[in-house]
């Protein structure tokens, strides 16, 4: 058996706890509070002792879906961007990049927050991204 | 945040208006109970009974969306006494003369027919905010989500620089953040008008060196927001959209009207973790990694970037967010070769200069840094505006009270106002499928004072018939005297109670763009069984 504890932060409110994740034989079992961490020096509330239940939820999207006749069929990932990147292709060329719009995340990291971004504006061509701050 | 979470603790003062800490922010909660026990007084200013008001030395009830006549009040009040930091407001601010001659015109008589706070009261929480340094000010979405939300900002602002709080340990404005990484994505420049670090896209030095830096020309006319977006989509402007990590059909702030604008989209994908209720109408949905399953930085409310660790492997074919966005750019004929979270990291922190420039991942460690941290020596910096503001001078902003959009009317004769209970989060997606949270509160609910419940003859758990000019839905009565008689609170977790059925989407601030979650007007029925 393997056991591991890795740290982390919070992923729900903006507070932004420090946790470490246990992990046992690479599935993710328990949540607890860092006692180091300057933010939450070892508590938590009880969404942060909860914060690997929907990690491990069988809800989770585990495959590309595709909608064809209204229906979702699972695909392969390059059939999935294939199909994306034709689209946003075509609708860039139609009727120009200022009719693509993209919602980035305040749940996502940084670093991909800044790469949706890049993505909007040098990808796509337009400043239309924005996210979910005001709601 | 301009101050950090742990320096709360050693305010002389808190005034707590328009967040329900305790439920929302329960950690950031902590710290305002241990500064109590050391001593510090408390005001709370809410429409509803909250928590914290229980502990307050002033726990004020004022009205729905009143906030900019009771900040002016109590202004008023603060300098009728010359409780200001009147040398600070001299070498340190402008425009003093703005704010005196509008605060002139809110005396505690009319502040309180406006607020419905007593005079009294106005006068205990103004002696106590200014009396008592250093003050800290803590808000969140009740000061934001308003018509009036820049306004509002501006006058907590406006009362903390006219007690010289700002700029000193213990004191400032802070506005808490609602999801992890809301600082974040807006520092990464997730927004229409600004690259990273706030540098506008209409600036031309800015603009070439992100051109230069992407090797691509890059648009330096400010994008839509979401708020623009959804008239675009329904007028045809707006054909696709790509929506990352996001639930925008339940917190959107109208049911009907956003449903319309997404059918009438070309394309739509959403990257998610869930099936969302977004992600269910979209033509494509990509599997996300979650926060356990990937590396990377949150920022969080109090400017602090840390490191994330990846715990365990993504479920089925699942990817991170961006692993997603270089593989679809690469075949979108622009390649993003990156091999790890750290080179996207390095590349934004040399093109941020005056927050991030300064952070690595080895720098970072457990603990995070805070920004703005300019160089590799700096050692971050828990509170803003110390010895002088960034801008130069502190403005003071002379700010007149506005009614909210809505006001209770013969036919919707309830205030409605909205927010989070302490077990969900957000749209319900991550917190309604796990076990131990979603036992404490499986269903949505109305709360509902004893006062109207009586007159509706209703008792706890009936279904009531919520409508307003947009829409109607149904939830089971909460009968509780933590809202005030003539209020109504609705939690905006449950999909199948959807919240924004009611609120207004055309109501919003006409700068922030951010819609008016709290306050409509409704009208109450009991359904018959």
């Amino acid at each position: 058996m393997e056991c591991k504890f890795v740290p982390s932060v919070c992923s729900y409110c903006g507070t932004g706890c420090g946790v470490i994740f246990q992990v046992l034989d690479g599935k993710l079992v328990g949540t607890l509070p860092m006692k180091t961490h300057p933010v939450n020096e070892g508590k938590l509330c009880i969404k942060g002792w909860n914060l690997h239940e929907y990690v491990n939820s069988f809800l989770r999207l585990k495959y590309p879906l595709v909608k064809t006749f209204g229906r979702f069929i699972k695909v392969r990932w390059d059939e999935a961007l294939q199909i994306t990147a034709d689209r946003f292709k075509e609708i860039i060329e139609t009727h120009g990049p200022d009719s693509v719009g993209v919602l980035v995340s305040a749940k996502i990291t940084n670093e991909e927050n800044y790469l949706a971004q890049k993505f909007t504006r040098a990808v796509i061509g337009t400043n239309n991204v924005d996210h979910c701050a005001r709601l | 945040m301009t101050n950090s979470i742990t320096e709360i603790e050693d305010a002389g003062c808190i005034f707590v208006i328009g967040s329900n800490t305790t439920a929302c922010h329960p950690l950031i909660a902590r710290r305002i109970y241990r500064a109590k026990e050391k001593g510090a007084k408390l005001i709370v200013a809410d429409p509803r009974n909250i928590q914290l008001s229980r502990f307050a030395d002033v726990a004020v009830n004022h009205r729905l969306g009143s906030d900019v006549a009771l900040l002016n009040g109590m202004m008023h009040i603060i300098i009728r006494n010359a409780w200001h930091a009147r040398d600070y407001i001299a070498d340190r601010t402008e425009r003093f003369e703005d704010l005196q001659s509008v605060v002139a015109a809110y005396p505690p008589d009319k502040v309180s027919a406006i607020t419905g706070v007593s005079a009294e009261n106005l006068e205990r929480m103004a002696k106590l905010y200014a009396t008592n340094p250093p003050a800290a000010l803590i808000y969140a979405m009740g000061i934001t989500q308003h018509t009036t939300g820049v306004d509002n900002v501006k006058s907590c602002c406006n009362l903390a620089m006219l007690c010289g709080n700002v700029g000193i340990a213990s004191g400032g404005v802070n506005p808490l953040r609602g999801q992890n990484n809301v600082q974040g994505a807006c520092d990464m420049g997730g927004l229409p008008n600004v690259f990273t670090g706030y540098q506008p896209v209409s600036d031309p030095d800015v603009n070439k060196k992100f051109s230069r830096a992407w090797r691509k020309n890059l648009s330096d006319k400010p994008g839509m927001t979401i708020t623009d977006m959804v008239p675009a989509m329904l007028d045809g402007r707006l054909k696709a959209l790509y929506v990352i990590g996001e639930n925008p059909k339940l917190s959107d702030p109208d049911w009907n009207h956003f449903n319309h604008a997404l059918k009438n989209l070309e394309f739509l994908v959403v990257q998610e973790i869930f099936l969302s209720e977004t992600a269910q109408v979209a033509d494509v949905v990509l599997p996300a990694a979650s926060a356990a399953e990937k590396d990377g930085t949150f920022t969080n409310s109090e400017r602090r970037c840390m490191r994330i660790h990846k715990a365990v492997e993504p479920v089925g074919k699942a990817l991170a967010d961006w692993q997603i966005i270089s593989k679809l750019s690469t075949v979108m004929g622009y390649p993003m070769e990156y091999n790890s979270p750290e080179e996207i990291f390095d590349e934004m922190a040399a093109l941020t200069p005056k927050s991030y420039a300064g952070m690595t991942y080895e720098r970072l460690g457990l603990n995070g840094l805070q920004w703005p941290c300019p160089d590799r020596e700096h050692p971050g910096t828990p509170y803003l505006h110390k010895n002088q503001f960034i801008q130069g001078k502190g403005k003071f902003h002379g700010i007149e009270y506005k009614d909210p959009a809505e006001l209770p009317t013969d036919e919707y004769p309830y205030f409605l106002t909205t927010g989070r209970m302490f077990a969900h989060y957000h749209t319900g997606t991550m917190t309604r499928i796990s076990p131990h949270l979603d036992i404490e509160q499986r269903t949505g609910y109305v709360s509902i004072h004893p006062e109207d419940a009586d007159k509706l003859a209703v008792k706890n758990g009936d279904p009531l018939i919520l409508s307003s000019r947009r829409g109607e839905m149904e939830a089971p009565a909460r009968v509780t005297p933590s809202v005030t008689p003539g209020t109504l609170f609705l939690p905006i977790h449950f999909g199948e109670n959807p919240t924004n059925v009611l609120t207004n989407a055309e109501a919003f601030d006409p700068l922030a763009k951010i819609p008016e979650f709290k306050v409509s007007a409704v009208n109450i029925k009991k359904l018959r069984a």
